[in-house]
């Protein structure tokens, strides 16, 4: 990792999909493969998806109103949820009704888009946890230190290396609970690469975290790929999609609307009908307060437009009332 | 008043039979809770099953008495079994809300009439104490010093139930600075996360309720070595007693359950000593003495309330642990 990597642009992998970039376009290194993948709360069909596939050794981002199912995709994807219908493969191997715990190990792991930072365990506790297949871990043989003393070690080493490249190190023996909302969320995220997962899925890696700190996370994604591993991860600020996405995914009410490079699908007419409005052209980091930028009279317009939408009974929410945008609001009132 | 016999009742209380059989269940406790977050209010199921295993065992089947104690704690494991499977997956309410009932359960089949023949009902069990009295090392007689001078029986049963308290203190310590604890503290506190991170939730959950289950059952069964067992014993408020000494020690220490039981029994020593002695001399007016000796009850109540609200981490709980609020 250099921070320098952040002032150029990251390289972008192209070549993804097979044919014209439309939802459900095949892909010509799938790492995930879904099928009718459907999710009902009472009346409300949260995901309805048909066909999807995510590539591999990329970064995809998946985007989408609040509400739209990216988190109850996610939790499908990584068995914390049971669909209603649908069946989907990782690496080639059926997932349906395979619990999530033996999906993690079948190196698919996620994060959490409310931070599951475990608490009072310090933070190279946290990290130790990651790591697979430790003997230490069976009842009998964590009787017997000399069994795992030297696993320990080496897993250890890993730790405070993986800590290190997270500006984490220097925090190992404090509690987990005494990090502030953005360090949990880089523990959440080196946590996960202890297992070196071969895809790492993170729900809003950025929310909550401040703009400095967001440069690092985004050269921490960037690293993953560099490191052969492929991601998927949520996201509700354009321009960080624009910057590190190799493919975008659109989701609105639980459908995929549409797909494609990150240029692309920002002038797609469905992408801004479903979640950008008629403003496009806004960035939208600016609009959230997390990219300082002018407040043209567009960011005007849209903020105003927002707070009126916000206003009505309108379900279709808008990118700004996040809940966890909290911090990045608080920015703005700076 | 006679302070001397009071205080000398109240230090022979540090290592009754009672106080040992205490922390050992409060030791499980601890596992089950405060190391992996397992909300059991049914100890006393836990150690009914454990006294009448040991019991019923050498006098229904003719067992030797360490046979007893297996039976005991393999009760448990099966206890454990029935609570576990249904309600670890759930919630961890799910859990209070099913050992509260199960541990009345278990006590109601054993004072029910339709047992009778087995579990003498009402009357409890006694008479059980030949095999495990010749197996006595210790020489004939009485001896010790000052409030501790018991016979060859009482110090039999009490090093034989120190040793065990010392076995499971240290199978605690061993678990819990093992990558294993990492785990099950980790499940404490969420469960997902854990999850998220390959560890199969579900079967960590269940070895620490059958670990701190078997614990349990080796407290009633330590507590049945001296005296009898009386089913009335194990009711709900045993379970809390328990609780209280958990917490009074610290949840999620090796120490605090012993050290716990060790206050708790020689406050309630104290007070069941000096209360009605107080009473006879007219110092609690308005109260027969039998009336305050129940007065302690209020007292342990009063304490629990006490500690939770002022020290919720217990004597021996970390300190630091406290300053952050758990969501
Ligand atoms: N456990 C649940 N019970 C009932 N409804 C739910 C549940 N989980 C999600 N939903 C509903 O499903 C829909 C999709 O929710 P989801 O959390 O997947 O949205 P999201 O795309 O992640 O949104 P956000 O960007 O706000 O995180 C929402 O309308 C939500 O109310
Ligand atoms: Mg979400």
């Amino acid at each position: 990792m250099s921070s320098n990597s952040s002032s150029q642009s990251p390289v972008k992998t192209t070549g993804l999909h097979i044919g014209d970039a439309a939802p459900g376009v095949a892909k010509v290194d799938p790492i995930i493969i879904a099928d009718n993948v459907t999710r009902t709360f009472g009346g409300l069909k949260a995901v309805d998806v048909e066909h999807v596939e995510i590539p591999r050794g990329a970064i995809t981002a998946l985007i989408g109103p609040n509400g739209a199912g990216k988190t109850t995709l996610f939790n499908l994807l990584t068995g914390f949820d049971k669909p209603d219908t649908g069946t989907w493969t990782f690496d080639g191997t059926r997932l349906n009704g395979i619990p999530a715990f033996r999906v993690a190990r079948m190196g698919q792991v996620r994060t959490f888009q409310l931070t599951k930072a475990l608490g009072l365990l310090t933070v190279l506790e946290n990290m130790k946890l990651g790591a697979q297949k430790q003997t230490g871990e069976n009842v009998f043989s964590s009787l017997l230190k000399p069994l795992w003393r030297k696993q320990e070690v080496e897993i250890e080493e890993r730790a405070m290396e993986i800590l290190a490249r997270f500006k984490l190190d220097t925090k190992k023996d404090d509690f987990a609970a005494s990090l502030s909302g953005g360090q949990r969320k880089l523990l959440e995220m080196a946590r996960a690469l202890m297992s070196s997962p071969k895809l790492v899925m993170l729900d809003e890696p950025m929310a909550g975290v401040n703009p400095a700190l967001t440069q690092s996370l985004l050269d921490h994604i960037l690293n993953l790929k560099t490191e052969g591993m492929s991601v998927l991860f949520v996201e509700h600020d354009m321009h960080m999609v624009r910057h590190i996405a190799d493919w975008v995914i659109v989701m609105a009410e639980g459908r995929i609307v549409a797909e494609g490079d990150p240029e692309t699908v920002m002038q797609d007419a469905a992408v801004i009908d479903a979640y950008l409005g008629s403003h496009q052209d806004v960035d939208l980091g600016v609009v959230t307060g997390r990219i300082s930028g002018e407040k043209t009279a567009e960011v005007e317009d849209l903020l105003a437009e927002i707070d009126a939408e916000v206003g009505l009974t309108d379900s279709s929410a808008y990118i700004a009332d996040t809940p966890t945008d909290d911090t990045a609001k608080e920015e703005d009132t700076k | 008043m006679d302070w001397e016999a009071i205080l000398s009742n109240t230090a022979s209380w540090l290592i009754s039979p009672e106080t040992i059989a205490y922390a050992l269940a409060a030791l499980g406790l601890a596992v089950h809770f405060g190391y992996g977050g397992l909300l059991n209010f049914g100890m006393a199921g836990f150690m009914a099953l454990g006294a009448y295993g040991y019991a019923i065992s050498i006098l229904t089947f003719g067992l030797p008495w360490w046979a007893g104690i297996l039976v005991g704690c393999l009760a448990s494991v099966v206890f454990a079994f029935i609570l576990g499977i249904p309600t670890l997956r759930l919630r961890a309410d799910y859990l209070a809300i099913v050992t509260i009932a199960a541990a009345e359960i278990v006590r109601l089949l054993f004072t029910t009439q339709v047992f009778d023949a087995v579990t003498n009902s009402a009357d409890g069990l006694g008479n059980y104490h030949e095999g495990f009295r010749a197996a006595n090392p210790f020489p004939e007689g009485t001896y010790g010093f000052g409030p501790w001078t018991y016979n060859a029986n009482g110090w039999w049963v009490r090093i034989f139930g120190i040793g065990l308290l010392i076995i499971a203190a240290l199978l605690v310590w061993l678990l819990m600075r093992s990558p294993w604890g990492r785990v099950l503290k980790g499940i404490r506190e969420d469960e997902d996360a854990v999850r998220a991170l390959g560890k199969n939730v579900f079967a960590y959950k269940m070895q620490a309720l059958i670990i701190g289950g078997i614990f349990g059952a080796l407290g009633g069964v330590v507590f049945a070595l001296p005296s009898a067992v009386v089913p009335s014993v194990y009711v709900t408020s045993l379970t809390f007693f328990i609780w209280t000494i958990l917490l009074l020690g610290g949840a999620a220490t090796v120490f605090g359950p012993i050290l716990g039981a060790v206050i708790f029994w020689v406050i309630m020593g104290f007070l069941s000593n000096v209360l009605p002695a107080m009473a006879s001399s007219g110092l609690l007016p308005f109260m027969s003495t039998t009336q305050a000796a129940t007065l302690r009850f209020i007292f342990v109540g009063l304490a629990l309330m006490l500690i939770v609200i002022f020290r919720p981490q217990g004597i021996l709980g970390n300190k630091k642990e406290l300053t952050f609020v758990k969501q």
